[in-house]
């Protein structure tokens, strides 16, 4: 069954078309790419299927459930969670609470228990802390749970911010260049990472990545976007070596 | 010292915060008891503590919730008045003072916390400095609006104008309440230095306790990235309000004390005004932003100074100027926050004590 069916998407900003008609659908578990050419429009699809943009056109269905026009938050409820091209944590918070605020509509307790510390506060910030080790755990960030997040170095700050969304516990996780400024080690650990949490989690992922070797190395399906729209779509033998996607990748 | 280690971070602050602040409590009274303390300083340890839960309550706003709020002297009006009028208008019905006492305290908390919420729901939903905007101006119009305020008692209940008191048309028996400019006068004077340091140790609890559990984390998120708060399924408006109300209802609390110490009640530029407001923006600004225990140092330092700089005269304010740059130099520059690491309290008594700082 489609985890997520995208129809006939696209959205406008002034007289630039900067996402049109664009058709995916991704099946539960499948690991896919999105990939073009830097101003293709892969940032605004993501961001027109987690609410940031409100579609002109088309629907958004996730498992079932029709979530177009939703916001933000009702979306990351529904269950996709994302990260940024640009890393955006908590910066003034430790590793460890970053994770607990991706727990946040999982582990509830009222502001008033965490107020007067009643008992659900100790047994659900227990609950909490556990749950948030075991995700820090997956992606070898235990040992820093209590550094300030803004103190971790760069690969290991994009690793955290992989590690919040997937604390939301979504079905569908948006990955925007995940591998964007790592050396190649950094780059071959992540691909170890993802590989792992989707073994561990189940978690449908659809990711942004302009690093080819990490994009042929995992990636089972692979879309290609031109100019807002759809350039090739299809397994990664067949779409990399497209004449198509090679010429708007590396000009004529 | 073993199970001492064991107790997390935070209660362990509280736990520090809280004895110091009963230490201090203790000495005052004991030197109050011994005749060792002056007039002067006396009536300044009220002023102390309430002067501490507005610092402390606008760094929740300011520090934890990341926005700019140049109206909290309004809050602090709002809750003066309004626990003030209660207080008035059941002198003579309800008996016991102290219970009299606690109901002003939470209406001036509610009344504060009423207009703080509905200040938020218009603004907060907006993205920039317009809280700031909004904030400062509501802090102006409420002062004038309270200077054109009359609200007299009799046998008929309330009555209400806003021209002056002789438009009430009260009965011979009637009171004045509110009188306009002259405010409220004969306001019971119930606010002690105990009933004072309590309730800073319970704001100091609450907004301590609030920044350690999920909606404290919630609202730390929202002011380090909005974006990403809203990725992760948090509820913006809510948390922004729930923050900024609760702030409000702080310093309408102090507002109560404020206005349970004196005996007539004005909202003039002086108490109620931008100045007032700004001054408690210094006390979080220069306490550190985000840091509830250095808001009352702060707090606390910079009400005392100007008093004890009165031999100054002319020249006090000047001093005063020198020493908030001298603090916020001491506070930020490089070469003094080593000169603090290196003569740390916590070294200096491990030293003392012959224990290598490694080992603790």
């Amino acid at each position: 069954m489609a985890m997520l069916t995208v129809k006939n998407l696209g959205i406008s900003f002034g007289g630039l078309r900067a996402v049109d008609s664009f058709n995916i659908t991704i099946e539960k578990g499948e690991l896919y790419g999105l990939i073009g050419p830097n101003g293709a429009g892969k940032t605004t699809a993501f961001n027109l299927l987690t609410g940031v943009y409100k579609p002109d056109t088309g629907t958004v269905t996730l498992d079932g459930k029709n979530i177009t026009g939703l916001s933000t938050i009702e979306i990351n409820k529904a269950g996709i969670a994302r990260t940024f091209q640009n890393i955006r944590l908590f910066k003034g918070l430790t590793v460890l609470d970053n994770v607990k605020i991706g727990l946040h509509n999982d582990y509830k307790y009222s502001t008033l228990a965490g107020i007067l510390r009643l008992p659900s506060y100790f047994k659900t910030e227990r609950q909490m802390s556990e749950k948030a080790m075991d995700i820090l755990k997956v992606f070898d960030l235990d040992k820093e749970a209590h550094l300030l997040s803004a103190n971790l170095p760069y690969g290991k700050q994009r690793k955290l911010e992989i590690a919040r969304a997937l604390a939301t516990n979504p079905k569908l996780l948006l990955l925007d260049e995940p591998a964007a400024g790592m050396n190649p080690s950094e780059t071959e650990e992540l691909m170890k990472t993802i590989t792992l949490i989707r073994e561990k989690y189940g978690v449908t992922i659809l990711l942004i990545e302009h690093d080819m070797k990490l994009v042929a190395g995992i990636c089972e399906k692979i879309f290609v976007l031109n100019f807002g729209t759809e350039l090739a779509n299809g397994l990664p033998g067949e779409v990399l070596n497209n004449p198509e996607v090679i010429k708007a990748y590396l000009g004529e | 010292m073993k199970k001492w280690n064991t107790i997390n971070k935070s209660t362990r602050n509280n736990i520090i915060t809280i004895g110091v602040i009963v230490v201090i409590y203790a000495v005052c009274q004991l030197m109050i008891a011994a005749g060792a303390m002056s007039n002067l300083m006396q009536g300044l340890l009220v002023p102390l503590c309430y002067y501490s839960i507005l610092a402390i309550s606008l760094n929740l706003t300011v520090g934890i919730l990341g926005e700019l709020s140049l109206g909290h002297a309004g809050f602090m009006c709002v809750g003066a008045f309004a626990g003030a009028f209660f207080s008035k208008s059941t002198q003579n019905g309800i008996g016991s003072s102290f219970v009299g006492f606690l109901i002003a305290l939470l209406l001036g908390a509610i009344a504060a916390a009423l207009f703080g919420a509905l200040i938020g729901v218009v603004v907060l939903r907006l993205r920039g400095d317009y809280l700031a905007i909004v904030t400062l101006a509501f802090g102006e119009i409420i002062k004038n609006v309270i200077n054109v305020l009359y609200i007299g008692l009799d046998g008929k209940g309330f009555h209400f104008s806003m021209k002056d008191s002789e438009a009430l048309n009260l009965e011979e028996n009637g009171t004045i309440i509110i009188n306009g400019a002259k405010g409220i006068t004969g306001t019971p004077k119930h606010t002690t230095f105990t009933i004072a340091a309590l309730l800073l140790i319970a704001a100091y609890l609450i907004i301590s306790n609030l920044i350690h559990s999920r909606s404290g984390r919630a609202i730390q998120a929202i002011r380090d990235n909005r974006i990403a708060a809203e990725s992760v399924g948090i509820d913006i408006t809510g948390f922004k309000l729930l923050a900024f109300t609760l702030s409000a209802a702080m310093a309408g609390v102090a507002g109560v004390l404020y206005s349970h110490n004196i005996s007539t009640l004005v909202a003039t530029p002086k108490n109620f005004g931008y100045n007032m407001s700004i001054m408690i923006l210094v006390f979080v600004v220069l306490g550190g932003i985000g840091n509830i225990r250095g808001s009352i140092i702060a707090a606390v330092i910079l009400t005392l100074l100007p008093e004890y700089l009165r031999f100054l005269q002319d020249y006090r304010m000047l001093i005063y100027a020198i020493v908030l740059i001298v603090i916020m130099i001491f506070n930020w520059n490089p070469t003094c926050i080593a000169w603090r690491k290196n003569h740390s309290l916590r070294d200096i008594l491990h030293s003392l004590t012959g224990k290598n700082k490694k080992e603790a």
